[in-house]
């Protein structure tokens, strides 16, 4: 089979696999109770008014067709307008992910500047007490809830205190410095257990790695274990870092709910939640559309990453 | 005889501990769980109860131990449903190999896109919120990862000699996964439960901390989270004490899901 | 003389059990451009007693009696010593190409990493000369070759880069451990050929271990035998092969096969 074939069915195997994806999320929808038209013009609304909307909203037509036209709608830009916000729900997410977005990718930064050095340090003396230290940290961190973490540090650093706000989110047009410390709070909760996953599995990746026969030959160049270690090992014990950074990607957008909801931040998550509890459903469809593209999207960047990290897999694809 | 894992044991013993307190609470708690006392709320621990009483009155401890029933019981529910699935498919798809190995796999794909609380929210456009929510939710996220795993596991026996044997003797798909697979990828599958209930809980709680979980009065942990939030100042142990009972179960059922591992792949021992 | 080792006994520490020992009281010395080979099958120590001579012996592993390198002892030389002394005054060639050489390092960059560190050269005078080895090892199109991954290499290639990352800064001492055991038998010759020519040419002591008999008498100047860890015999090794002093050694010869065993021209 020719590599460019492979590709090929690659790439045709992501697409379905969108395709699957963003109808069962357009049935599940549709099968929802609530009517749109109800919910934009109240309970009290005239049925010929509602009838009227509806048309106009263009939900008479068959399922496929608005499926088909919600698709369309994805590769333009145009997601509908929200039925309780009255505004373009496109925009209404870009604004929102303004929160999300720093927020998540402080929390990874915080998880990986955590937990590789953890792991790299409990691995190179393995038994010892910085390798306890770490595998008390991964064990505890994988049990606590990331939104109780939040609960606590609220608890601890803005009530007691009071060196970060309780919660809410100035907005980055108040300066730069509060929105980013607004953040940082939640963003520690976000990143505790996914830290704690990395230190296991950077742990484990380094000491098999340490075992290596190249780890030998650079410790016979002269290089001192600690070079050898940074130079060498940690460079080939990526690729299971990596890989799990994309698995827990799911896991990231799941607590990015929860911790927004804990601290109040007008993030996708809160839009999402919010959004479903007011039935504004094309809200909820478009969210999860997007939560669902962001994870596959990651999983097929964590295949590409791969071949950066380990030259051997160039060859392969 | 060697010796048990030490994470084996502790993890054993605390999970023990969980379930029989949530099975006690079936017959017996120290109050009633639901029992509103406005004269006596959000006293610290000690002062009513070991736990202390909640912002109406009722008692933490019977409230926790009401709350590991239901958190057990959707967690373990949905692991065994979404895990039973999700290996029937795993196994199906290393031995068959091919084009339904590939559907299977790309089917996974698209279940892996959604995390619980995704499923949850989608989910309770159309049911609501609800113990059935929860369990759906969860259970859809654990399919794809016993798949996965399963997958791997019983391609690696598929590879053996004696299976070679047994089609031979004219056995087929069906009955050499029954026979040999299932049995040699079995203590992989353990692991995975105990582990993976453990992430259920804390997506239970998740979801319940979010109200997408069981609808009062049942008790649950995320929301006696999620209602403690008002009472942050004034009723910390509020916050301690479900936090710490899903912390402490998550934990005991990881260290019997380490153990179980150390005890049945010693290679891996060093994992502990 | 440059190499002393004295009485040495290496143990391993065991889980649960008493200390392992795998080399009982073994002693040898060698001099400056000596080429000794070290003959034993697999698990007579001859592998621990290498890595002992490098200072690498796990950390699992005690070690007692000396290692003398130019009058120093190996076994109580701090750490920082003896990573002057690695690379740079001695090298080390290991038996399996497939997984001696970092999968994610282009094999020029290997090769230059120990010039930088004992040189202090810059990066590019230390590409010049990995070049240059890569040359003295015999790649072809060294050029093109420098920036290649290991795994694009041949194993026989491979081996020639662990040769090249060996010598690059001319060391006194290098422990060649089966050298040529994993490669295919028609560049096995290639390999030993171009590894004793270098010796020579440039003065260099050299240990060859390996359990192939004839490999040693190709390039061994003196033969010591290895068996469970015990030091059966040692002489010249015309003289181990022709008159064999041991029982030992004449099982090893009368194991290879009569045509190879006429080409060493004894027994």
């Amino acid at each position: 089979m020719t590599q460019a074939f492979k590709r090929l069915r690659g790439l045709a195997g992501a697409v379905m696999v969108l395709a699957v994806t963003s109808l069962l999320i357009f049935v599940l929808i549709d099968a929802a109770p609530g009517d749109p038209a109800e919910i934009m013009l109240g309970t009290s609304a005239q049925a010929d008014t509602l009838a009227a909307l509806r048309t106009e909203l263009g939900l008479d037509r068959p399922l496929m067709v608005r499926y088909l036209g919600w698709l369309a709608g994805v590769f333009t830009g145009d997601l509908g307008q929200s039925y309780t916000y009255g505004v373009p729900v496109a925009g209404l997410i870009g604004e929102r992910m303004l929160v999300t977005l720093p927020l998540t990718l402080m929390a990874t930064v915080l998880a990986v500047a955590v937990s590789l050095p953890l792991g790299v340090m409990a691995a190179a003396r393995p038994g010892k007490a910085g390798d306890g230290l770490a595998s008390l940290f991964s064990q505890v961190g994988i049990a606590v809830p990331n939104f109780w973490i939040g609960l606590l540090l609220i608890l601890g650093f803005a009530l007691n205190l009071t060196w970060f706000p309780v919660g809410g989110f100035p907005g980055w047009g108040d300066g730069f410095w509060a929105a980013l410390w607004s953040l940082v709070l939640p963003a520690i909760a976000l990143a505790i257990p996914q830290a704690a996953v990395l230190t296991r599995v950077t742990r484990a990746a380094v000491i098999e790695v340490t075992n290596e026969d190249f780890i030998r030959t650079a410790r016979a160049k002269g290089l001192s274990r600690r070079r050898a270690l940074w130079r060498h090992t940690v460079p080939n014990s990526l690729l299971p870092v990596v890989t799990m950074l994309g698995l827990q990607i799911p896991f990231l957008i799941s607590g990015a709910v929860l911790v927004e909801n804990v601290f109040s931040l007008p993030g996708i998550g809160t839009l999402a939640y919010q959004a479903l509890s007011q039935r504004d459903l094309i809200v909820v469809q478009n969210v999860v559309l997007l939560f669902a593209v962001i994870v596959l999207a990651v999983n097929a960047g964590t295949d590409a990453l791969y071949a950066r990290l380990d030259p051997r897999l160039r060859a392969r694809k | 005889m060697t010796r048990l894992p030490k994470s084996l044991i502790i993890g054993a013993i605390i999970t023990a501990i969980m379930v029989g307190a949530a099975l006690l609470s079936r017959v017996w708690t120290p109050a009633d769980p639901t029992g509103m006392n406005i004269v006596a709320r959000l006293k610290p621990p000690g002062a009513a109860g070991l736990f202390g009483t909640d912002q109406i009155g009722r008692d933490v401890l019977s409230i926790i131990m009401a709350g590991a029933w239901t958190s057990l019981g959707i967690a373990v529910v949905a692991t065994v449903i979404g895990g039973g699935i999700g290996t029937l498919l795993g196994v199906t798809a290393a031995a068959k190999g091919g084009r339904l190995e590939r559907l299977v796999m790309s089917f996974n794909g698209v279940l892996f896109a959604f995390p619980p609380i995704l499923s949850a929210i989608l989910l309770g456009a159309l049911l609501g919120p609800g113990a059935l929510t929860s369990i759906i939710a969860i259970g859809i996220f654990m399919v794809p990862v016993f798949a996965r795993v399963t997958r791997a596991a019983a391609i690696q026996i598929w590879a053996r000699d004696y299976i070679n044997a047994a089609r031979m003797a004219g056995k087929g798909d069906a009955r050499i996964t029954m026979e040999h697979v299932l049995p040699n990828i079995s203590a992989q599958i353990i692991v995975q439960l105990a582990i993976q209930t453990g992430l259920g809980i804390l997506s239970e709680a998740g979801l319940s901390f979010l109200g997408m979980g069981v609808s009062p009065p049942t008790p649950s942990w995320g929301r006696m989270l999620s209602e403690s939030q008002t009472f942050l100042d004034a009723a910390p142990h509020l916050v301690l004490a479900p936090g710490l009972a899903i912390a402490i179960t998550v934990l005991g059922l990881n260290l019997l899901g380490d153990g179980l591992r150390d005890l049945t792949d010693p290679r891996r021992g060093q994992n502990g | 003389m440059m190499l002393e080792i004295n009485d040495l006994r290496v143990a391993f520490q065991r889980r649960n059990h008493p200390p392992t020992q795998v080399i009982h009281g073994l002693s040898l010395s060698l001099e400056r451009g000596q080429t000794l080979g070290i003959v034993g099958e697999s698990g007579s120590g001859k592998s621990v007693m290498s890595l002992a001579t490098m200072g690498l012996l796990p950390a699992t592993a005690t070690a007692t009696g000396s290692i003398m390198f130019e009058g120093r002892d190996i076994l109580t030389m701090p750490e920082r010593d003896l990573c002057k002394l690695r690379g740079n005054r001695m090298g080390m060639i290991f038996q399996e190409p497939m997984t001696a050489l970092n999968p994610a390092m282009r094999v020029g960059a290997q090769i230059a990493e120990g010039l930088i560190l004992h040189k202090g050269i810059s990066r590019a005078a230390a590409r010049t000369e990995a070049l240059h080895l890569l040359e003295m090892v015999q790649i072809p199109r060294a050029a093109e070759r420098i920036d290649s991954f290991p795994h694009e290499m041949s194993g026989g290639q491979r081996q020639r880069v662990g040769i090249a990352i060996a010598l690059a800064l001319k060391p006194d001492l290098l422990i060649a451990d089966e050298p040529t055991t994993a490669l295919d038998v028609t560049v096995q010759a290639e390999v030993l050929d171009i590894l004793d020519d270098l010796v020579t040419d440039l003065g260099i002591s050299l240990i060859l271990i390996s359990h192939d008999l004839g490999v040693i008498a190709r390039i061994a100047d003196r033969t010591l035998v290895m068996y469970r860890g015990d030091m059966m015999e040692e002489g010249p090794t015309e003289r181990v092969l022709r008159q064999p002093g041991h029982d030992y050694t004449r099982k090893l010869l009368d194991a290879m096969p009569r045509r190879v065993r006429a080409s060493l021209g004894g027994a």
